[in-house]
């Protein structure tokens, strides 16, 4: 047993944040609100570094990854802000053409979401839903949608279905459609981490920097828990989603449901405390647009809706511990 | 990253497996609270037992009789010999955990010779002399004096929360030996044997109603300058040589205890009727213990992290104030869950029927030091903050 990273992880997990460094600064990151989140040369180059095809074999143009690997890339991401519809891309790459070279974007929804909203409708050439009979592939063209004007995160467009979800075609059965969900939860769990560890950064940047009443306002304590717990927090979520990557690669060190769950819920924690307590730091900086928080906080409440919540997985949990006492 | 255990893992898991599962049902009753003669000898026989066994001094070096375990090892022990429900460390636990240690990274092989076969055999005793009434979690700011008069000490003055000093045979004492000096650098290290006279011990009734802990108060206590341990006024930096372990592995009988603590949650909703439905069937409470269960579980994989950065890089982290935070407050909000699901139940610290909820009261008073007892969740935090965080002190 070895919990830290391997040196080739530390390799991965180093050239996914200088991409991003380099490709996805926060103003670009912005900019982007004006195409949907999602710039078609943009995505490209994300499928040139490989993101969509980790764990494709190499015949197919993959480079044959794990899943913990992909959760630390995917940590990456998620501390960048990178906007887009990362993991259902991620997780359909192998089922749909051109999906892993970045040709084709691709969200999804469960099938029975009271919501009816559909992610990034403008830029995405295939939606994928998710019910208890399978995996289906809906053509966003027979889609009837409305637009949402006014949106939660600027780099989360949504549309809401004004019409029947198609059925659309079989890309998966049963036992795919569970599998994708819990996979899909653990890599949110990852971009969740990442935006935990950007908040406290950020926090903790501006605390050292920031002077009040003569010194620092990182130096009184009251601010200096709220940091504190923010850390415990993304630690928490790091440990959880990390072990939810190990046990999806290798199922015999644990319940993949269970350690799943145990990563979305501290994950969605972490990525929204986090973000709350960074606009608290902040004072009334927090609350401008100038400052990132906000970007933060609104892209950890999509995440926390995506592939199920904090609760649901409660839930889940729940369940799973009564049945193993 | 890697969560499978080797193979001479499991084989180590097996046989401590075994040798529990025959000696356990072995042993006598548990004695009561305060009945710290039968405490002593309760947990001192369960030393010798280790020790026959091959199990004691886990942690211990090898050419000082110990087990020379690897973390993995020794998070393997701690987990069955919790799980199981063998006795705690007990009366052992300064001998094994802290002087003991301490005595083999800064004493003198004689030192280290009259004592460490001893403690590991459980045929001496240890308690702890550091805190004092008015040196909480500022330790270094402590008064207890030592004043050198020829080849002795002379100590003068009281020490608090000192647990097993009522049969502790000695004490590992912090004793202010320069007070001009700065706080931090007037401190020495030193054996003291507790049949000195001029010692008195005051036991401390706690909220529970036993006395887990005592005063101690010394006047003109006589302690041979040899007992010291390292250079006198480095006592500081020889302290906390054992609190590194402290904030290591540490924590991982309580997270097991703390994962059981859960599971027996579960149990008790299930048996708790609240009108025709179970406590259990309430989704709300149910889905509370879900939140709890996870931050169980990434704790639980926080602990294995922190353990394999230690095995690489040898010494433990920091990692182990989050551990501490995390984990006294976890246990915390589980007793609260239960004295809300038990209600008027919980005026009882006796079991009702068969409601397993005794446990849970007690338990909801224990717990209350846990963010307290071996640096309250605040030091942990300022902790956190400045030594990993890098915030400037206040």
């Amino acid at each position: 047993m070895d919990f830290e990273l391997s040196d080739d992880q530390v390799a991965l997990q180093d050239g996914v944040r200088s991409f991003c460094a380099g490709r996805f600064a926060i103003p670009v990151v912005r900019g982007l609100a004006d195409v949907g989140g999602v710039d078609p040369a943009r995505w490209h180059e994300l499928a040139d570094l490989g993101l969509f095809s980790l764990r494709l074999a190499e015949a197919d143009g993959g480079a044959e990854l794990g899943w913990a690997d992909t959760v630390l890339a995917f940590e990456e991401l998620g501390r960048a802000l990178v906007p887009g519809p990362l993991v259902w891309t991620h997780l359909l790459a192998d089922r749909v053409a051109g999906a892993a070279q970045g040709d084709v974007v691709i969200s999804g929804l469960q099938r029975h979401d009271p919501s009816g909203l559909v992610e990034h409708p403008d830029v995405i050439g295939l939606l994928a839903v998710l019910d208890d009979d399978g995996v289906w592939g809906v053509d966003p063209a027979t889609l009837d949608t409305q637009a949402v004007g006014s949106l939660l995160d600027p780099l989360t467009p949504v549309a809401r279905l004004t019409g029947p979800l198609p059925q659309g075609e079989r890309l998966g059965d049963a036992a795919d459609a569970a599998a994708l969900w819990m996979q899909g939860a653990a890599l949110t769990a990852a971009l969740e981490l990442g935006v935990a560890e950007a908040a406290t950064d950020l926090a903790v940047a501006y605390a050292k920097d920031r002077r009040q009443f003569g010194r620092p306002v990182g130096a009184f304590q009251a601010l200096k828990h709220l940091m504190a717990d923010m850390f415990v927090r993304a630690e928490l979520a790091r440990s959880a989603a990390y072990a939810a990557g190990v046990t999806l690669d290798d199922p015999e060190v644990g319940s993949i449901e269970r350690a799943v769950a145990s990563a979305k819920v501290t994950a969605g924690e972490a990525a929204l405390g986090n973000a709350k307590t960074c606009i608290q730091v902040h004072g009334g900086m927090g609350y401008t647009w100038e400052i990132d928080a906000h970007l933060m906080l609104k892209r950890a409440y999509v995440l926390e809706a995506s592939f199920g919540t904090r609760d649901d997985w409660a839930d889940a949990l729940a369940d799973l511990v009564a049945a193993s006492i | 990253m890697d969560l499978r255990y080797s193979e001479s893992d499991e084989r180590f898991r097996k046989e401590l497996r075994g040798w529990l599962g025959d000696v356990l049902p072995t042993l006598d009753d548990k004695p009561g609270p305060d009945d710290w003669p039968a405490r002593r000898a309760y947990d001192t026989d369960w030393q010798r037992r280790l020790f026959e066994a091959g199990y004691a001094g886990i942690s211990w070096p090898t050419e000082y009789g110990g087990r020379g375990a690897s973390l993995v090892e020794q998070l393997i022990y701690l987990e069955e010999t919790t799980r199981a429900g063998a006795p705690y460390v007990g009366v052992n636990f300064v001998g094994t955990l802290h002087a003991g240690p301490t005595i083999m990274a800064e004493a003198s092989p004689a030192q280290r010779d009259q004592h460490l076969p001893r403690i590991l055999r459980g045929d001496e005793v240890w308690c702890q002399g550091f805190s004092e009434a008015d040196a909480g979690s500022d330790l270094a700011s402590l008064s207890c004096r030592g004043v050198r008069d020829g080849d002795e000490y002379v100590i003068t003055g009281e020490k608090i929360w000192t647990s097993f000093a009522q049969v502790a045979d000695w004490c590992e004492l912090l004793i202010r030996t320069d007070p001009e000096a700065p706080k931090h650098k007037g401190i020495t290290w030193v054996m003291f044997p507790m049949d000195t006279p001029g010692i008195e011990i005051r036991p401390i009734e706690t909220i529970v109603g036993s006395s887990e802990f005592s005063e101690v108060f010394f006047d003109e206590a006589r302690v041979p300058v040899a007992n010291r341990v390292g250079i006198e006024n480095d006592g500081w930096r020889v302290a906390m040589v054992t609190f590194g372990f402290e904030r290591g592995l540490g924590f991982v009988s309580d997270l097991v205890e703390t994962d059981r603590m859960l599971s027996e949650l579960v149990v008790l909703a299930r048996k708790v009727t609240r009108r025709s439905a179970t406590a259990w069937d309430d989704v709300a409470l149910r889905r509370e213990i879900g939140h709890l269960q996870a931050e169980m579980d990434a704790l639980w994989a926080m602990t294995k992290r922190n353990l394999s950065q230690a095995a690489r890089t040898g010494v433990p982290g920091p990692g182990g104030s989050v551990v501490k935070v995390a984990y006294s407050e976890l246990y915390q909000r589980i007793t609260d869950v239960a004295m809300r699901l038990l209600a008027r139940g919980g005026l009882s610290r006796d079991d009702l029927g068969d409601w397993p909820s005794g446990r849970f009261v007690e338990e909801r008073l224990r717990s209350t030091s846990f963010t307290i007892a071996a640096g309250t969740s605040q030091i942990q935090r300022n902790i956190v903050a400045e030594r990993i965080l890098g915030l400037p002190r206040e």
